[in-house]
């Protein structure tokens, strides 16, 4: 039923496609690149576009081609964004949807757990995880995927405390219903939709707080490129080779515009108010 | 004799609810007591009707009767048994035989389940914790034999609650609470949030479902109109307390209680002339706090017929006469 309304639904099909091309890029990236995304080559720095030379995207201050070098940091982009935001989601909901469905005590502390938290600027926050996990690339995920926490727990908690009241939540305890069986069943999909908007707006960050850790030396280590450490190195150069920054500029907004309207789409898909609605 | 068997008491029943100051300390500070002391039987066919102004506490004690609030002191027996006392497990299969009807039709359905979901709900969770023995199908038709019986077509079940209008929502909550087979029901002014017209078909539907499913009722409303059609016997609140219970004939032909008289004779009457002829009490003041401590009798500030008396201590409810109870002190009993 969800598939037969996704294909009826033409904005989460566009978003899906644009998500499904660059997996389809990733996949690709895998097997074949058009040049070595790391090899130094003196002889073509700094090269506009040209179909002649085959650098559709250009060249970067060393010489290596910006298409390849987008190709092979697309796998890391994409995996930080979304296992950050996985994390970040799913930690922060579960923590959001007790403290607003237990109340009290428990509501108490949790949320000043989650203020703590939201106290610290994020980048300040993720350079102090970086810190203190160490420079790896897989750390990056812990270190945005805790920045997350915080907001995800805020927005559940207060989107349960909006419905919590509600007389179909009675009516379930009513029905011998236990705690974790309305929460997951009455209450989490009421909240959806916040949470839906909250998660594609996060994948798109998380490759934008990336690329500031890299930035700072802590995120992707280079040669190896990302998205973040190519923006960063670019903005040296950008204003005679503009394309090594607009290039990996548009890989993440248009993977964030794929990510915006996936999220739009599948809101409207979860809702039966709007079933009938183009 | 089984047409006194009484099937839910409640003996002075209080639910007070703290007031609290101060977001990292917290201390108290007061209580609200939105109960404060009630008592009534209700025997098995009976529907007793609450009645009462917004605030007076007939919510708070419908939702501790039915156990979904928690109580400061005070019992309720469910056919004899006291509910406080009881495990989650037994309580859990108790509550099969007390269900809720709702007021608000929006609220009251979830928004993101179907019609037929929503009504087999409990029937679901109670075969799955294996209480009853129904397989899937049985109750899938059970489901669309309770929505036929409450005047909905099964063509229906497939949809969604804002696919229905409030009078077809109100049966779906209907429908929900009669899936467990219950002895009673508690409705919590179930018609107050609908139109007239609708209010008379819902009305119609639990007085023809009490007969056929052998149902009691208590029935929460502040119209004193809705509920002199559906009770047999009413009890009327004031403040946390009940203030009179009587029979309902007795009750509109025979009001004891000053607060009784005042609620009846605003009742607007269909007769113009006898409309313009009659007396109106109208009452001063607004209802006093429910969080301040108070002696003497919860009506006294609005009451016409104060007496010295009556600041010094509260009167309890009394016998005057067949099945009429009232607490004031212009009865000898009180």
């Amino acid at each position: 039923m969800p598939a037969t309304r996704l294909a009826k639904n033409s904005i989460a099909l566009a978003g899906l496609a644009i998500v499904a091309l660059y997996l389809l890029a990733i996949l690709v990236s895998l097997v074949w690149l058009p040049f070595d995304p790391v090899k130094i080559d003196a002889e073509h720095l700094l090269e506009a576009p040209s179909l002649a030379s085959g650098h559709l995207f250009g060249t970067d201050e060393f010489g290596r081609d910006i298409l390849s070098r987008i190709m092979k940091g697309s796998l890391v982009s994409l995996v930080i964004s979304i296992s950050a935001t996985a994390l970040g989601s799913v930690v922060g909901i579960f923590m959001g949807i007790w403290a607003g469905y237990l109340g009290g005590r428990w509501d108490h502390w949790i949320m000043r757990l989650a203020d703590v938290l939201f106290s610290f600027p994020s980048l300040l926050l993720a350079i102090f995880v970086m810190a203190v996990l160490g420079e790896r690339t897989y750390n990056v995920v812990f270190a945005i995927g805790i920045v997350y926490i915080p907001q995800f727990a805020r927005i559940s908690r207060g989107a349960i405390l909006t419905i919590k009241p509600a007389e179909f939540v009675k009516a379930a305890r009513s029905s011998g219903a236990g705690s974790a069986y309305i929460l997951f069943r009455h209450l989490l999909p009421n909240i959806l939709v916040p949470i839906i908007v909250q998660i594609s707006l996060s994948l798109s960050v998380a490759i934008l707080l990336e690329s500031s850790l890299s930035f700072l030396g802590l995120g992707v280590q280079p040669p190896y490129p990302s998205w973040g450490n190519m923006l960063s190195s670019a903005r040296k150069v950008m204003v005679i080779a503009p394309w090594t920054a607009v290039y990996p500029g548009l890989a993440i907004v248009f993977l964030v515009l794929g990510f915006n309207l996936l999220g739009d789409g599948l809101r409207d898909i979860l809702d039966p108010r709007l079933k009938n609605v183009k | 004799m089984s047409e006194d068997e009484v099937l839910l008491e409640v003996r002075s029943l209080k639910v007070h609810f703290p007031i609290e100051k101060g977001s990292v300390f917290r201390r108290r500070v007061g209580w609200v007591r939105a109960v404060d002391g009630v008592d009534f039987r209700l025997r098995k066919g009976e529907a007793l009707g609450l009645v009462g102004e917004s605030g007076c506490g007939k919510s708070t004690t419908a939702m501790a009767v039915a156990q979904l609030q928690g109580i400061s002191s005070g019992e309720v027996l469910f056919q004899g048994r006291d509910m406080a006392k009881l495990r989650a497990p037994e309580l859990r299969k108790t509550r099969m035989d007390f269900q809720l009807v709702f007021q608000d039709p929006y609220s009251s359905l979830n928004p993101r389940m179907r019609a037929s979901d929503i009504i087999a709900e409990p029937l679901n969770i109670y075969a799955r914790k294996g209480i009853i023995a129904l397989r899937p199908d049985e109750i899938q038709a059970k489901t669309l034999e309770l929505m036929e019986r409450c005047g909905l077509s099964s063509s229906f079940a497939r949809r969604y609650p804002h696919e229905f209008s409030g009078g077809q929502r109100q049966r779906i909550g209907i429908a929900r609470a009669l899936a467990l087979g219950p002895k009673l029901l508690i409705a919590d002014e179930p018609v107050s949030a609908l139109d007239v017209s609708i209010q008379s078909q819902i009305l119609n539907l639990l007085k023809d479902l009490q007969q056929d499913f052998d149902l009691s009722f208590l029935f929460i409303a502040h119209d004193l109109g809705v509920i002199e059609y559906f009770c047999s016997r009413i009890a009327v609140m004031y403040l946390g307390r009940i203030v009179e219970t009587a029979p309902s004939g007795e009750l509109y032909r025979s009001p004891l209680h000053p607060y009784t008289r005042a609620l009846l004779s605003a009742v607007p009457l269909p007769d113009p002339v006898k409309e313009r002829s009659r007396k109106r009490i109208i009452l001063k003041g607004d209802v006093p706090s429910p969080s301040v401590e108070r002696q003497g009798c919860p009506f006294m500030d609005r009451c016409p017929e104060a007496m010295p008396r009556c600041a010094l201590k509260a009167p309890k409810l009394a016998s005057e006469g067949e099945g009429h109870e009232v607490s004031c002190f212009l009865y000898p009993n009180s």
